[in-house]
């Protein structure tokens, strides 16, 4: 008590505090850095940025050539060669674009259902049990299966149940939702947790049952959540080829039915046009046949393609944006 | 029906319905456990002509395949793991950084007008069908790129990794890897930036005003911050390049070597390349060893993710 | 309300591209008169249902010329063919899923044993409907161009391939040239990187006529580590045009502004062409090994020595029953093989894909082997 008249500082070890000031130099390289950081991220931007424009002005300086109605409102039977067709095109993509919207409807059909319900189970149901855990971490794995193991799993399933050399769309939808699932789970997953537990307990608390809080309460806030995650979802797999390739096919007239027949898809299309590069002009065929009609159709289509996505990802941003939920954060 | 039995009947009913839905809820989740086991399963049934079939028909098909250069399923998939995962990796160490890059510049750089309209595009491009960069990458890039990597292979060309002479036209792994690394740059710009916003106000302004600079305040708050996020992007990157399909089967010139010349041809295939290619022309047992090799594949990716969500798990924590 | 105003608004787009769907089929065929003409050309009892075709790509631009004359006749068939590749052709028709496989190599013993099972009745027989030379391209700056060639003997070209000539103005290539001026550059070798018809067809003919230097054997895979290898005929011919001194083999029909070698036979140096490609065909004996009934198997006589035919060619075969468990399939398959075979099928497919029209001679044989189908 008596020693109280001490300064707190004794014993304390004298600090130099001239040692903490920054030298002029020190400024200058610490200031270096950060421009040279700053320099460096923008030429990050600068470089992503080259093949990405590439490949958007590729595509639209290629395709919009032969991209126009007609193109878009027939599909290939009666193309003979690179002769225009008795409707004046040069063949185009309906058949590609139906089916593309088929068997993507397919695969939301699958999809969509299971993966909400699971995304209810891991939020609503399941109280970080083991079981869920180990789900959560599958769904997690599963947004890394590749689409041609996707593929081929569709290839054997049909294959070994309905009997070899099944080629139907629906067998597509099903290699297209096993890769849309986690992402469905996942989006679900995370619009179903930023709904208020207040909501939850203020349903429950006036004597309404879990089912009914669930599907009247939690889901209808969460439900343009989900719709716009959905919507990306499909964005992501209606580009997939290689799993089409193997399981819906290729024709080319318009096939309406998802659970018999060959399908075509957008993205097929593209591949296959490709791959057939060229054709023949004999000299009969006159000035209107072009010889590298496939190339052209393969990019217009491959425009369609950029489109269609675009379409997609605006609009599920747009329900995202003007539906979205009023939390009170 | 008095209105009481009503009540207790609707009451009865709600019961049922609240235990259905609970049975079905729990049912999606047990089948997401189900699907994953099909998949295996029903890969493991078609492949197993493999394991259990006829060893010498085995050993034809895998020769067809190869030329007569591999005679079992082990020496054929050996150089298709290496190349598929040498594939993925080096586009993934020319994505990383740029990515990072791109995340950071939108998080922390760009005016905030700008930003909103970068982000958009950049999830656009992420959803770009990968036919599409095969398109372009096969057209437009094999020959552009083709006098850059000569001018590597001379002057680096003394690195083992770049030796010469530059194959031409470039349908080599580096111009593949260069493609997929356009193709994942999106996907991992955008969880990480995702990451990065989400930074805590306080700590950046924390560094700032201890008189950081910008640099030192997203190494110190930011980068620390987002590392888990990070690590997980890249992950999933690398799972997306290490099944991607079309685009390496329509720009890479194949072989089948252990080998880390990047700029020549004919050195590595991919494995999701490999089924698209040679699966048209397969005969049953064909079929069945490309199946094999997909489960291989499958177990590569599935091993992938599982590891980054272990890495993310403890970063976290 | 909002919530209603989504709900309401999902359900107006998916209106909208439903009706869109099903507004119209999209078929370019010609309004009315196609199908008349047709009826009245053939006279015949018309054709109907839907069938399904798969098999080898090369056949593909032939095929879809086929289809598309086909139905303009026949306007109630509805007929599809997947270029999924002959091997998957084969294996899907032989499971009973198509009506007929498309295919670059003939049945072997084997798949013509496991037919009977899908057949009616007897076992499966080919026959050849598309013939194309095989065209060896190259891109050499100042050389090559469209209709230009250089000249090459059989093992010129199998030591081109093997690898063991490397540069444009090898003395090989120069002797046979002592007109053109080769620039030093070196060759890079493009080959099939997928299994294929085409480089089995190319390999047979280098083993045939220069085996002493051609070590390896015929196979569907390019056998050695030479050079690049490109996915498709399309990834051949993308491959070659993107460099300065390649060289590769493909489908004629897409050799385009590529030059071509023009193949030593006998004395002279023979430029690939539709009719020197058939002439070959017609010298070719029909192979002995493939003893089945109804079977046209052309053993390729890739030697010959008489001048101005071209030996370098794919035979791409069609597979079909004798007898089909369906008897209307049957009847389209005949009708349908029938048309492909007739001198305007055969006419449409060298109009569309540049391929050879084949001679009466070998048309009679395949027409008997047609007519063996049983239709009741």
């Amino acid at each position: 008590m008596a020693s109280s008249s001490d300064s707190p500082m004794d014993g304390a070890p004298v600090i130099d505090f001239d040692r903490f000031v920054p030298t002029r130099s020190a400024i200058a390289a610490r200031k270096r850095k950060d421009l040279l950081m700053r320099v460096l991220v923008a030429a990050a931007f600068v470089i992503a940025l080259v093949p990405l424009v590439s490949v958007l002005w590729t595509t639209i300086a290629s395709g919009v050539r032969r991209l126009n109605l007609n193109f878009l409102s027939y599909n290939m039977s009666g193309v003979i060669g690179g002769r225009p067709t008795p409707s004046g095109g040069y063949g185009g993509i309906l058949h590609a674009v139906i089916g593309t919207l088929e068997i993507t409807l397919g695969a939301v059909a699958i999809s969509v259902p299971i993966g909400i319900m699971c995304a209810v189970y891991l939020v609503e149901y399941a109280h970080g049990g083991p079981l869920s855990r180990i789900i959560a971490i599958l769904v997690d794995v599963m947004s890394g299966i590749p689409s041609i193991v996707a593929g081929l799993f569709a290839f054997s399933m049909f294959s070994i149940v309905f009997g070899p050399g099944t080629i139907n769309g629906i067998s597509g939808s099903v290699a297209l939702s096993l890769l849309m699932l986690p992402t469905v789970v996942k989006s679900s997953e995370e619009m179903l947790k930023i709904v208020p537990d207040d909501l939850r307990e203020a349903s429950l608390a006036l004597g309404v049952t879990k089912q009914r809080t669930i599907t009247k309460i939690v889901l209808r806030t969460s439900l343009p959540g989900i719709v716009s995650g959905v919507i990306l979802a499909i964005a992501r797999v209606i580009g997939e080829t290689a799993p089409l390739l193997m399981t819906a096919g290729y024709i080319a007239t318009t096939n309406f039915n998802l659970f018999s027949g060959q399908m075509t898809t957008l993205p097929v299309y593209v591949y296959q046009e490709y791959s057939k590069l060229s054709v023949t002009c004999p000299a009969s065929a006159g000035a209107d046949c072009i010889t590298s009609i496939p190339m052209q159709r393969s990019w217009a289509a491959a425009l369609t393609l950029i489109i269609l996505v675009l379409i997609l990802n605006l609009v599920g941003r747009l329900v995202a944006r003007v539906f979205a939920v009023k939390t009170e954060r | 029906m008095s209105l009481h039995s009503t009540a207790t009947e609707s009451r009865g009913a709600d019961r049922r319905g609240d235990a259905i839905f609970k049975g079905v809820a729990y049912g999606c989740g047990i089948l997401i456990l189900i699907v994953l086991a099909a998949v295996t399963l029903f890969l493991l049934f078609r492949a197993w002509p493999l394991i259990g079939g006829d060893g010498k028909a085995n050993a034809a098909t895998v020769e067809s395949f190869t030329g007569g250069l591999a005679h079992n399923f082990w020496q054929y998939v050996g150089p298709l793991v290496f190349g598929t995962v040498l594939v993925a990796a080096l586009a993934l160490g020319i994505a990383f950084f740029i990515a990072v890059g791109i995340a950071l510049f939108i998080s922390h750089y760009a005016p905030r007008r700008l930003a909103a309209v970068l982000n958009y595009i950049v999830d656009l491009l992420a959803a770009i069908p990968s036919v599409i960069y095969g398109l372009w990458g096969g057209l437009v890039l094999v020959p552009a790129i083709h006098p850059f990597w000569d001018w590597v292979a001379r002057y680096f060309g003394w690195i083992p990794i770049f030796s010469g002479p530059a194959a031409n036209p470039s349908r080599t792994v580096a111009t593949v890897a260069v493609v997929l690394a356009v193709m994942i740059l999106p996907i991992i710009t955008s969880m990480s930036r995702d990451i990065f916003v989400q930074t805590p106000r306080l700590q950046e302004e924390a560094a700032l005003a201890l008189g950081a600079t910008k640099w030192e305040m997203i190494k110190l708050a930011v980068l620390p911050f987002g590392r888990s996020g990070i690590v997980s992007a890249s992950m999933l990157g690398l799972g997306r390049a290490l099944g991607e399909t079309m685009a390496v089967l329509m720009i890479l010139s194949p072989g089948l070597r252990y080998s880390f010349k990047l700029l020549q041809a004919s050195q590595s295939q991919t494995i999701a390349a490999n089924i698209a290619a040679q699966y048209p022309e397969a005969n049953n047992l064909g079929v069945s060893t490309l199946i094999g090799t997909g489960l291989v594949l499958f177990l590569i990716t599935f091993l992938v993710n599982f590891l980054a969500r272990k890495i993310t798990r403890k970063i976290g924590a | 309300m909002r919530k209603n105003t989504l709900i309401r608004s999902i359900a107006a787009v998916c209106g909208i591209t439903m009706l869109a769907g099903f507004a119209a089929c999209g078929d370019n065929t010609a309004a009315t008169n196609g199908s008349d003409a047709g009826a009245t050309q053939k006279g015949a009892a018309k054709i109907s249902g839907e069938f399904q075709g798969a098999g080898a790509s090369s056949q593909q631009t032939a095929v879809e010329a086929w289809i598309a004359s086909y139905t303009q006749q026949n306007p109630d068939a509805k007929i599809s063919y997947n270029p999924t590749g002959s091997g998957a052709g084969v294996t899907t028709f032989l499971t009973g899923a198509t009506a007929w496989a498309g295919s670059d190599a003939s049945l072997s013993a084997d798949e013509v044993k496991q037919s009977a099972s899908v057949c009616a009745s007897g076992n499966a027989f080919d026959v050849p409907v598309y013939i194309s030379p095989i065209a060896i391209v190259f891109n050499l700056k100042g050389v090559s161009g469209k209709d230009k060639h250089v000249n090459m003997d059989g093992s010129t070209i199998a030591k081109i391939f093997d690898g063991k000539i490397t540069k444009w103005n090898d003395p090989a290539i120069a002797e046979q040239n002592p007109k053109a001026t080769l620039p030093d550059t070196p060759i890079t070798v493009v080959h099939r990187s997928d299994k294929s018809g085409t480089t089995k067809n190319f390999l047979s003919y280098v083993k045939d006529v220069a085996g002493s230097d051609w070590n390896y054997e015929v196979g569907e895979n390019w056998p050695n580590q030479i050079g690049q290898g490109g996915k498709g005929t399309d990834g051949v011919i993308n491959t070659v045009s993107q460099a300065d001194g390649t060289i590769g083999y493909a489908d004629a029909s897409k050799a385009g502004e590529l030059g071509t070698v023009a193949v030593k036979v006998g004395e002279d140096y023979v430029p690939y062409s539709a009719e020197a490609a058939a002439k070959v065909v017609d010298a070719s004996p029909v192979d002995a090994d493939a003893t089945g009934e109804n079977r046209v198997v052309i053993a390729l006589n890739h030697k010959i020595d008489s001048g101005n035919a071209y030996p370098v060619v794919l035979v791409s075969y069609d597979v079909a029953c004798p007898a089909y468990k369906d008897a209307k399939t049957g009847e389209f398959v005949k009708s349908w093989l029938n048309y492909v075979v007739s001198k305007e099928g055969q006419q449409t497919a060298a109009d569309a894909s540049g391929s050879a029209p084949m001679s009466d001679s070998l048309r009679q044989k395949v027409v008997k082997s047609i007519e063996a189908i049983k239709t009741k």
